[in-house]
């Protein structure tokens, strides 16, 4: 085995600025396949920014990310191929509105994979039923529950077969009785193999599904550490800091 | 903190019908407070005043008659409408060849009726309208299949008036959708292009783009080229409709979150799919309203083409009025051509907002 066979991500050295603005600092993180990473942080430390980076939704001026073994650069191609690897839920779930559920999942498919309509749908039923809601199939996502809308947009990414899940505080927009539906479907995907980078604070998931949790503030990586250490022995002041004004 | 465990949550959200509010005793109705009694009043007086016109209209009108000079003695002379029916639809198209151009507003209406359900809205109902496009053409000209030529000048009266509305909106949308998106272009040059071409178009008057068309543009090709007058206004109107179709669907291209592209992006979806597929069809329904607007404004600037001597309905209309036979019956004219125009505007009008309430439908949380 390769070192790319183990490492599904590999961020080395990553900068990066809004305008004189200096979000990320010199970022280093590398996640096996497999593993399950949590982000937290205070807001504005640049977390959402760090994963956006892996799938250029943002792009970094300094150092370098490497997917599953495939470097991005300014190649469309291995764009391209990045994104096949790597699904994303939004904090918004930013479902396509004018599109039914089960629609949000197939067209996608068909758009970037060239599948057919038959096989898309089927697709889409597939992890509609996944996620438990394959009866919502034929609404709009304006007509569900913000818990129901987040498990929609984790089908959607789960329909292209990614290898790799990134999640930007899929939790954080939803009320506080939808926010367990969501946090179940994301322990389902882990207990199966997925790799992913999960940003939130729900420091209850971190603790029971992560391998590492990783601590960042003001566009650095202040602490990496497995959960029970993480949050019983924080080795940072501005870690035990966080988790004091997480916990109340 | 959050305690995880694996039983199924799922949220329910049921619609149920409100009780009905209790309705309204009449006087209360019309009299409930200051703001409507004035109301109240007001209409009431503004009714008594159109007693004569309805006399006019109604009572003392002559509906029917053979002899013209009995047709002004009070009221309206609508027996001319009828005399002239045929003209004021059809225009100077050789009388029997006029079943061609009634087919071709068959066939507008038809497929205006085809397009209505946004189920079958697709590639398969653009090519049916090109395809029918194509057939209305080749009636109204003729001279192929055994139909007898019928030059432009000769087109005239109601078909003249749809094809212009139809062809300078169906056209020009295209065209304002490319307009738009070249304005919201991160390219320089596309978007400078894009703009000198809106603000130049909205910064002339219809009247003085007609003028250019119709005068100025055959001045300016190389001798011996030409095109059709009717082409050239068609011509000047889809520019005109393009421009001010541009601007609306421009702000409903700045409606779309920027998540929606972002996650397109994250799907892998490539950027123009994911223009047509998830940000224009989502930039249209936002613009429904704006849209109609422009759609009927359109319409009604086809009767402008009558300055630069197209002959469509309301010109039509004009010289059936100027016969000298008839006692000069042009408020009957005009009031009828009026009905016609805004029974096409009161359609597309309610059809927008059938429209816009079932796109609002969707969201009923």
């Amino acid at each position: 085995m390769t070192a790319h066979d183990l490492n599904a991500i590999e961020v080395a050295a990553l900068d990066k600025w809004y305008g004189s603005f200096h979000v990320l600092k010199s970022i280093d993180l590398t996640v096996a396949t497999g593993e399950r990473i949590v982000v937290c942080g205070p807001s504005g430390s640049g977390k959402s920014t760090l994963i956006r980076c892996i799938n250029r939704l943002e792009e970094h001026q300094r150092g370098s990310i490497s997917v599953n073994g495939i470097p991005l650069g300014d190649s469309v191609k291995n764009l391209d191929a990045i994104r096949r690897e790597v699904g994303m839920v939004f904090q918004h779930f930013n479902l396509f509105p004018h599109l039914t559920v089960k629609e949000n999942c197939a067209l996608p498919q068909i758009l970037s994979r060239g599948k057919q309509r038959r096989e898309a749908e089927d697709m889409a039923m597939h992890f509609l039923g996944k996620v438990r809601i394959p009866e919502q199939a034929d609404k709009y996502p304006g007509q569900l529950s913000g818990g129901q809308q987040q498990r929609v947009a984790i089908a959607r990414a789960l329909c292209m077969t990614p290898k790799i899940m990134l999640f930007d505080e899929p939790t954080s927009a939803l009320d506080p009785e939808m926010v367990k539906e969501v946090l179940d479907t994301m322990v389902t995907l882990a207990e199966e193999g997925m790799t992913m980078i999960v940003v939130t604070h729900e420091m209850g998931f971190a603790r029971k599904v992560a391998d590492r949790v990783v601590f960042m503030e003001a566009g650095e990586v202040i602490e990496v550490n497995e959960p029970n250490a993480f949050f019983d022995a924080p080795s940072h002041d501005s870690t035990r800091r966080f988790l004091a004004n997480i916990m109340h | 903190m959050t305690v995880i465990d694996l039983a199924p949550t799922v949220a329910h959200i049921e619609p149920s019908a409100p009780p009905r509010p209790p309705r309204k005793p009449i006087l209360q109705l019309f009299f409930g407070d200051v703001m409507a009694s004035v109301l109240t009043v007001t209409t009431g007086f503004l009714l008594i005043l159109m007693i004569p016109a309805l006399n006019w209209a109604v009572l003392d009108a002559v509906w029917a008659t053979d002899d013209p000079s009995t047709c002004r003695d009070r009221g309206a002379c609508w027996a001319f409408i009828a005399a002239k029916f045929r003209f004021i639809i059809f225009g100077v198209y050789p009388p029997d060849e006029q079943w061609r151009p009634l087919l071709v507003m068959g066939l507008i209406l038809a497929m205006a009726l085809v397009s209505l359900s946004p189920r079958l809205w697709g590639q398969r109902l653009i090519a049916a309208w090109i395809a029918s496009v194509a057939v209305m053409l080749t009636l109204m000209w003729g001279g192929v299949l055994g139909l007898t030529p019928v030059p432009t000048s000769s087109w005239g009266g109601l078909p003249v008036t749809l094809l212009l509305a139809l062809l300078s909106l169906g056209l020009g949308l295209p065209f304002a959708v490319f307009l738009a998106l070249g304005r919201r272009s991160s390219l320089p040059i596309p978007r400078m292009l894009s703009l000198m071409t809106i603000e130049l178009v909205r910064g002339l008057p219809l009247v003085g783009l007609l003028f250019v068309a119709s005068i100025l543009l055959p001045l300016l090709l190389p001798a011996g080229w030409s095109i059709d007058k009717l082409g050239r206004t068609l011509a000047a109107l889809t520019v005109f409709a393009a421009a001010y179709l541009a601007e609306v669907i421009r702000g409903g291209l700045q409606g779309v979150s920027a998540g929606q592209i972002e996650a397109a992006k994250a799907l892998g979806i490539p950027g123009w799919k994911a223009v047509w597929h998830i940000v224009l069809p989502q930039a249209l329904q936002k613009v429904i309203p704006p849209l109609t607007n422009t759609a009927i404004v359109m319409v009604k600037n086809t009767s402008l083409v009558l300055i630069v001597g197209v002959f469509d309905m309301l010109s039509a209309a004009r010289v059936a009025a100027t016969d000298p036979v008839w006692p000069a019956p042009y408020v009957e004219s005009y009031v009828f051509v009026a009905l016609i125009y805004f029974l096409i505007c009161f359609g597309i009008s309610n059809y927008s907002r059938w429209l816009e309430i079932r796109v609002q439908s969707r969201s009923y949380r």
